[in-house]
């Protein structure tokens, strides 16, 4: 179990590696360059990236809530948790290269639309949620009431969506067209080659954080369980 | 079915003549949601016309806030010689304690606004033309949707050591979405604009109360089990 477990780590670290380095190289050598916003454009393929796994993390942590609550596991508690703490670092990232993008784009470090918006809750949602764990008492109690919390605020996330962008459709109608990259349609062949790969290769970077901080927890809780036992044999 | 309501009925009429014997939390509430009217005159100068435009936000900022006094004491007064146990241990539906406390909020929170609301109009020298109907009914699926969710957080946070900071944390986020949509209604109607606007936004806040009235409802089970 942990000798193939140990292999699993192994094959993807080696896969993420030179995935990293190729697309470093097609972001910035391979893939043309943006005719309107010129360099300031590669930060789409991060930004885009970090983006898609904040979401997907979240998605992940809604999925274990629900499966924590119809069986408690260990498991599956530590995996929402690890989710949630990702989630939190990248769904910051996505913000923050958002903002650079957009200073340099928009000429300004925020604007009030729909995605931002529901992403910036979104992180407030998922902060929260980690303030629940940070919560004192037994583990089955803290499982139960963060993926109660979980679900509820998984839930919420389409709602803000659908409220913000109904809430600004009223006051300015579609300011920056379809599609992020402002191209006003459709995108070169060689730039979505690198988003898809550049997408991939965070992808797996979640993945392999994923187990590494399931490991981690998983060695806390053995170490905690050895503390409690010595410690019971102390005090007996 | 129908014990889950009179069971309700029990916890609310319990919460609340306790609450009417006291007046504790609902007198903080009422010089709460005052002193937040007071903190806003300062910061926007209640004598130009900006008035008009902040009315809207301020109707349902005095409720959050003050309403978020009310919903920290709901739980954690039961925690005083063990309540809570009790009501857990009673030989009643988790879900009718959950239905009974948002009665109690509710009602707590409707007689805030009841006070607060009026005060805010003749403090900033507001004169209401609009619907009272329509006004009413914004003011009620908002603030049925914010006692909800509160309520149903309130019981989560309850078993933190500091659940008066961790609830606030909690239930904002989740309430970005219903507070938008009463903030553009209420806007609406207390500007006179077409209703058919301003009913787009009820829907939303009616799907919103619906949904997670539901969630809660279910899910309520969960947070009594604890501990």
């Amino acid at each position: 179990m942990i000798k193939s477990s140990g292999k699993i780590d192994k094959l993807l670290f080696y896969i993420l590696v030179p995935s990293m380095f190729i697309a470093m190289y097609l972001i910035f050598i391979w893939s043309p360059q943006e005719k309107v916003m010129g360099e300031v454009q590669k930060i789409f393929y991060f930004h885009v990236g970090t983006a898609w796994v904040a979401f997907l993390a979240f998605f992940v942590v809604g999925f274990y809530s629900v499966m924590t609550l119809i069986k408690p596991k260990m498991n599956r508690f530590i995996y929402a948790g690890v989710s949630a703490e990702i989630g939190v670092l990248f769904t910051t990232l996505a913000l923050l290269t958002g903002m650079i993008w957009g200073r340099a784009s928009w000429n300004t470090w925020w604007s009030w639309e729909p995605r931002l918006i529901t992403t910036l809750i979104l992180w407030f949602i998922y902060v929260a949620y980690l303030f629940i764990r940070k919560m004192e008492g037994s583990w089955e109690k803290i499982a139960k009431l963060s993926s109660v919390f979980g679900i509820i605020g998984a839930l919420n996330v389409p709602i803000v969506f659908m409220a913000i962008r109904w809430w600004n459709s009223k006051l300015h109608p579609v300011v920056f067209g379809e599609g992020k990259n402002q191209s006003g349609g459709g995108i070169e062949p060689e730039m979505l080659i690198t988003l898809l790969f550049s997408i991939f290769t965070i992808t797996i970077l979640y993945i392999f954080l994923m187990r590494k901080g399931a490991q981690i927890e998983k060695m806390r809780d053995i170490v905690r369980k050895a503390k409690t036992k010595a410690m019971n044999r102390l005090a007996s | 079915m129908t014990s889950i309501f009179s069971d309700a009925l029990t916890i609310a009429g319990k919460d609340l003549r306790n609450e009417f014997k006291s007046k504790q939390t609902i007198g903080m509430m009422v010089i709460f949601s005052a002193l937040v009217i007071l903190v806003f005159s300062f910061a926007f100068d209640p004598t130009n016309n900006m008035v008009r435009a902040v009315i809207p936000g301020l109707v349902w900022v005095i409720t959050v806030f003050a309403g978020i006094l009310g919903l920290n004491r709901s739980f954690i007064s039961e925690l005083e010689n063990d309540s809570l146990t009790g009501l857990r241990s009673a030989p009643i539906d988790p879900a009718s304690i959950y239905l009974g406390k948002v009665l109690a909020n509710f009602t707590l929170v409707a007689v805030v606004q009841l006070i607060s609301i009026p005060v805010l109009f003749i403090l900033f020298g507001y004169r209401f033309t609009s619907s009272y109907f329509w006004f009413i009914l914004i003011l009620f699926a908002g603030t049925l949707g914010f006692i909800i969710v509160g309520t149903f957080l309130s019981a989560l946070s309850a078993n933190a050591k500091n659940s008066e900071m961790l609830l606030p944390v909690l239930l904002l986020p989740l309430l970005s979405p219903l507070m938008i949509a009463a903030v553009q209604a209420t806007r609406i109607v207390l500007e006179n604009e077409e209703i058919q606007n301003a009913v787009s936004w009820l829907q939303l806040m009616a799907a919103y109360d619906l949904l997670f009235f539901g969630a809660c409802f279910i899910l309520f089970e969960f947070l009594m089990e604890g501990s």
